[in-house]
């Protein structure tokens, strides 16, 4: 007999799981408005952060319930917790990505600047949200330690964009605050891959109950 | 005047974690075997209690958890057909070797349902185990009843009416009865059956609070089918299954990371 504890539990996850996939693509369209100067793509990320926002209230007044009511022990417990701690993590997502396509729709009044290592850093950023949130539904703890890995070729390539534009903005002083833009949305996408580790990190607590948080031989 | 510096941030405390400082043993089972007649209960269980901590026994119906609570002061035995087998080892001596009267002045017990003597006062019911065993000095007898009563969180409700009778009390009430009655004798381990599956959740909270006061002074071996319960007063948790011992260890583990498959199911409603 399959428990309604059960369905709620899957419910939960459903949720997270669209919220994800919501973030995806904000985070798709805002980068489309920097790297392809597409502006029209502005009002959709709007309107999925207001869905984003919506949702992450509603997952965790769902988590409080199911805690009260049920008083989870084990693994339902950790994937309640962990479900909460995603939730947070997809809501910021959301945000830098609302942050991404308002700082887009300011350059595109600018004449083009550099993106530096950008569009690779778009890859990098959305690759390990995307994983770290199919390892979450497969509670796949392989592909969580790899996203993990990832997360210092972000840093790296974020540490070559600011220091490219940095240089441009000494030899050019009217690229300032488009350089200071172009950083700005580096810093947004390094933070995304930030939430996905943290998410990818949750999603190990979650399966293995092993906190590897803040430790230095995590993986 | 001095210049100021930066205060420093005190250090983070280290929980200390019970298995850092284990207690030592206060009871340890060694292969026990028991059942009635031909058909098993418990099919030879290992464990060690340690001692003043309160060690949870949970387990679906029929695992075997009660037989083997009872089992630890022999009252198992007393029913008909019982057989029990194996060693109980207590401060050195095997509990089935030694005089059941005797033993269970050592081990008390209280049951699911209250059963205050019903012939006696508040006082004599707390009294009883003491002029049972021959004690007559009124001093020492008023002493204790009044230092069994505040250990069982009852002194406060009844300390004007100790000359009333014990079952004149609330359920819950009378549970704190037993539980002082139990705790008068000094017993160095009390056994709880179920002590609270007949009381309301407020009388149930008040068992779980004075369990929680009393565990630096006595060992604790309760019964439950409130895991939650479970969770709560106990340091260390036993799942049993089917006569067995499936996990024994740290009660904030069990119920985060149990280690084995079985335990999770069952502590995550899963089980059957």
């Amino acid at each position: 007999m399959k428990r309604q504890f059960d369905a709620d539990l899957e419910d939960l996850r459903g949720r997270l799981l669209r919220m994800g996939s919501l973030c995806e693509e904000m985070v798709h369209y805002a980068v489309k408005v920097v790297v392809e100067r597409d502006d029209s793509r502005l009002a959709a990320v709007q309107d999925w952060e207001r869905q984003v926002n919506a949702l992450h209230i509603d997952i965790d007044e769902v988590c409080l319930r199911l805690i009260a009511l049920h008083q989870p022990a084990a693994g339902d417990l950790r994937l309640i917790a962990a479900a909460i701690k995603i939730n947070s993590d997809l809501e910021r997502v959301g945000d830098q990505a609302v942050n991404i396509a308002e700082t887009g729709v300011y350059l595109l009044k600018e004449p083009k600047i550099k993106l530096g290592d950008i569009p690779r850093m778009v890859e990098v950023a959305a690759g390990m949200l995307k994983d770290s949130l199919d390892a979450f539904a497969r509670g796949d703890v392989e592909l969580a330690r790899d996203v993990i890995k990832r997360d210092d070729e972000e840093d790296r390539l974020k540490s070559q964009t600011f220091n490219e534009l940095v240089h441009l903005m000494q030899t050019d002083a009217s690229a300032i605050q488009r350089g200071m833009d172009i950083i700005l949305v580096a810093r947004n996408l390094e933070r995304i891959a930030d939430h996905a580790t943290n998410i990818a990190e949750d999603v190990i607590f979650m399966v293995l109950g092993k906190d590897i948080r803040h430790s230095a031989e995590k993986l | 005047m001095d210049k100021m510096r930066p205060m420093p941030f005190p250090p983070i405390k280290e929980e200390a974690a019970p298995q850092d400082a284990l207690a030592p043993i206060a009871i340890s089972v060694r292969d026990l075997r028991a059942g009635y007649g031909a058909a098993p209960v418990l099919k030879g269980v290992n464990l060690e209690v340690r001692e003043k901590t309160v060690t949870a026994i949970i387990g679906p119906s029929g695992c075997g958890k009660s037989t083997l609570i009872r089992c630890l002061n022999r009252m198992h035995e007393s029913l008909p057909g019982a057989t029990c087998d194996g060693e109980i080892l207590l401060g050195g001596r095997n509990a089935l070797d030694l005089d059941p009267v005797l033993l269970r002045r050592e081990v008390g017990m209280v049951f699911q349902r209250p059963n205050p003597f019903p012939t006696m006062t508040i006082a004599q019911n707390v009294a009883a185990g003491l002029v049972l065993n021959g004690v007559r000095d009124r001093a020492l007898i008023a002493e204790t009843v009044e230092k069994s009563l505040r250990r069982a969180a009852l002194w406060d409700e009844v300390k004007d009416k100790l000359d009333a009778p014990g079952v004149g009390l609330s359920g819950g009430q009378q549970q704190r009865l037993c539980i002082a009655r139990a705790l008068a004798v000094e017993p160095r381990v009390l056994l709880l059956d179920e002590p609270c599956s007949a009381l309301d959740p407020i009388a149930t909270g008040r068992i779980e609070e004075l369990l929680l006061q009393i565990k630096d002074q006595f060992t604790v071996v309760i019964v439950t089918h409130n895991m939650q319960q479970a969770a709560r007063v106990s340091e260390y948790t036993v799942f049993m299954l089917m006569g067995e011992m499936v996990e024994y260890g740290l009660t904030r583990k069990m119920f985060t990371q149990p280690a084995d498959k079985r335990t999770e199911d069952y502590i995550t409603g899963r089980f059957g």
